[in-house]
């Protein structure tokens, strides 16, 4: 497998992690509580400690001097591979709650499959990533439980966030081109397998949040080829900033 | 026996238990939450703990606001790291405070209708990444010089609780120092920014440590109860030795032209502060005060809904445990 393939694939995979924590990141300090104000910064730190370890992967991949840094920070959006999932804005708890729950269940399925890749870098982070995505899956799904099955306006704004997010789950199984090769080579994830379990578990939880699952027909999709949402280029004018105001400068 | 008989007895009682309290202190006890305390100690406590423990979340914000910014990956997840210390530091200055009977949302009461006080520190923008640098090292370098002495403080709860805190602070002065020295070793640009947010930290920091001794109100009172072991000036003045040579070693000015090295007291002789600014800002007029409490009074209740299902649902859960039993 060429290392161009190998650093799309991982991109698939990292740029995910990068995008949640951002998201997260940007609730520090304006939590529902204190104890959940640490638990979800808990889960950006968990999910920029993953992504550190895929780029700095990628950067050896690349060999070129590059950095981490320049990975994160300096693609142009068209270059970003994660799922239109992650990039959704906070609206309100319930959302940040919902795509939350809608991703760690992928996720911890993608990380058990992972940890068996024939690529030694991705199967140690996957290992590692088990136990912090295990949590993460455990925190959200309690949530949408509480949510759902807490009081009556608790449950319309969840549903409200179910019934707006469902629609990008379906991206999670797709795959991409550099997917194929890399499932060829027994370094990536066929994510198509793990639909069925992923619907299960979802179900499992929204049914006991006492929450439904919208029936609609037609999937968002793009992430995954760097076409996103509109409000991708705030998140990156943002997380870009500095790199780009001041270039080549340590800091 | 009349009400006269029955209140003197009280008085009496009272008296005995206030010597045998001011005895414990003065042989450096430690007072537990059940302990006999006088009224005017708990509230001082409770005044004095719940501030710390605004600070701590109010003081989330100010760098909160360079988090989704940070200038690099491993700059984005220290800065987390640091303010999930401070919600954590919030999280267990609360608890102490309610060893003294008062609850949580009592006091996010009192400081969301401005009866409760913070650190005025928090009043000032961080315009710029060197800000996170310059907070580190002076804010929290001067919120330790604060800070230490109350781990052998007279309340259990709150020294115990000071202990972990001052690990934590001292980690982040650390920190905040490391930024600063790598830019003021950087490009032109980088330096101009970390000798502009040293100047406009330098004397907010220096007003952290509070009013002068003549004009501070708690310090008489509070040393008796070993709330505090040294008067503001005296913090002020170790605050100023200690950052000098910091500031020296890494070439940068500090923005005082008064200040100077005085070999007869072993001291520096600094500038005068800016009272005038120090109290316009207390009183709420600094450039972040609106911003800071609508901040916390939002996710306040912007959470409020979140907090009642999570009450809600364990209810339901717990209705059905007992259904179960029956």
């Amino acid at each position: 497998m060429k290392n161009e393939n190998l650093i799309q694939y991982i991109y698939g995979i990292a740029d995910n992690a990068l995008i949640l924590g951002q998201r997260l990141s940007e609730l520090c300090g304006h939590g529902p509580s204190l104890e959940t104000d640490i638990a979800l910064t808990n889960m950006a730190l968990d999910l920029l400690g993953q992504t550190r370890s895929y780029y700095q992967y990628v950067a050896r991949l690349t060999g070129d001097e590059k950095t981490e840094d320049d990975i994160a920070f300096l693609r142009i959006e068209r270059q970003y591979k994660n799922v239109l999932l992650v990039e959704q804005p906070n609206r309100h708890f319930g959302y940040v709650i919902t795509r939350q729950f809608f991703f760690d269940v992928f996720h911890l399925l993608l990380l058990q499959e992972l940890q068996n890749s024939k690529d030694e870098t991705l199967s140690a982070i996957a290992k590692k990533g088990i136990k912090e995505v295990s949590y993460h899956q455990r925190f959200s799904s309690d949530w949408m439980k509480r949510l759902g099955d807490g009081t009556e306006e608790s449950h319309q704004k969840v549903q409200e966030a179910v019934d707006d997010l469902w629609r990008f789950t379906d991206e999670l199984f797709h795959l991409t081109e550099d997917d194929k090769e890399a499932i060829e080579t027994g370094i990536g994830i066929d994510v198509t397998n793990l639909k069925e379990k992923y619907n299960k578990k979802i179900k499992e939880i929204l049914e006991e949040a006492t929450l439904t699952i919208p029936e609609i027909k037609w999937f968002q999709k793009g992430g995954k080829q760097g076409i996103h949402s509109e409000h991708m280029g705030y998140l990156l004018a943002d997380l870009q900033y500095m790199q780009r105001a001041y270039p080549n400068m340590v800091w | 026996m009349s009400e006269k008989e029955v209140k003197n007895i009280r008085t009496e009682g009272t008296r005995s238990l206030e010597e045998i309290f001011e005895q414990r202190i003065a042989r450096d006890e430690k007072i537990e939450p059940k302990d006999w305390m006088p009224e005017k100690y708990r509230q001082t406590h409770i005044r004095q703990i719940s501030q710390h423990a605004h600070s701590e979340i109010v003081g989330m914000l100010p760098e909160g606001n360079w988090i989704t910014r940070a200038p690099s990956l491993r700059r984005k997840v220290a800065l987390l790291a640091k303010v999930q210390d401070e919600a954590g530091h919030g999280l267990y200055l609360y608890s102490a405070c309610e060893t003294l009977g008062i609850s949580r949302d009592e006091l996010y009461e009192q400081l969301h209708t401005g009866k409760a006080k913070y650190s005025s520190i928090f009043n000032y923008p961080t315009i710029t990444w060197a800000d996170i640098g310059a907070i580190g090292w002076l804010v929290d370098g001067a919120a330790i010089i604060n800070q230490v002495p109350l781990c052998s403080t007279s309340y259990g709860p709150y020294a115990r609780a000071m202990v972990r805190v001052c690990k934590e602070e001292s980690f982040h002065q650390r920190q905040g120092y490391e930024i600063m020295t790598k830019l003021a070793n950087g490009t032109s640009e980088q330096k101009e920014m970390a000798q502009d947010a040293l100047n406009r930290w330098w004397w907010p920091s220096l007003m952290m440590l509070g009013p002068t001794d003549a004009e501070s109100v708690h310090t008489e009172q509070s040393m008796k109860w070993k709330l505090k072991r040294k008067t503001n000036d005296e913090l002020r003045q170790q605050f100023i030795d200690q950052t000098v040579p910091q500031a020296d070693l890494i070439g940068l000015t500090i923005p005082d032209p008064d200040l100077k090295w005085n070999e007869e007291t072993g001291h520096y002789d600094f500038g005068e502060i800016d009272w005038d600014e120090f109290w316009q800002v207390v009183k709420g007029h600094g450039p972040c005060n609106k911003e800071r409490l609508s901040a916390r009074v939002n996710a306040w209740e912007e959470g409020e809904w979140v907090r009642d299902a999570a009450m809600a649902y364990a209810k339901k859960q717990e209705d059905k445990k007992l259904k179960k039993a029956i």
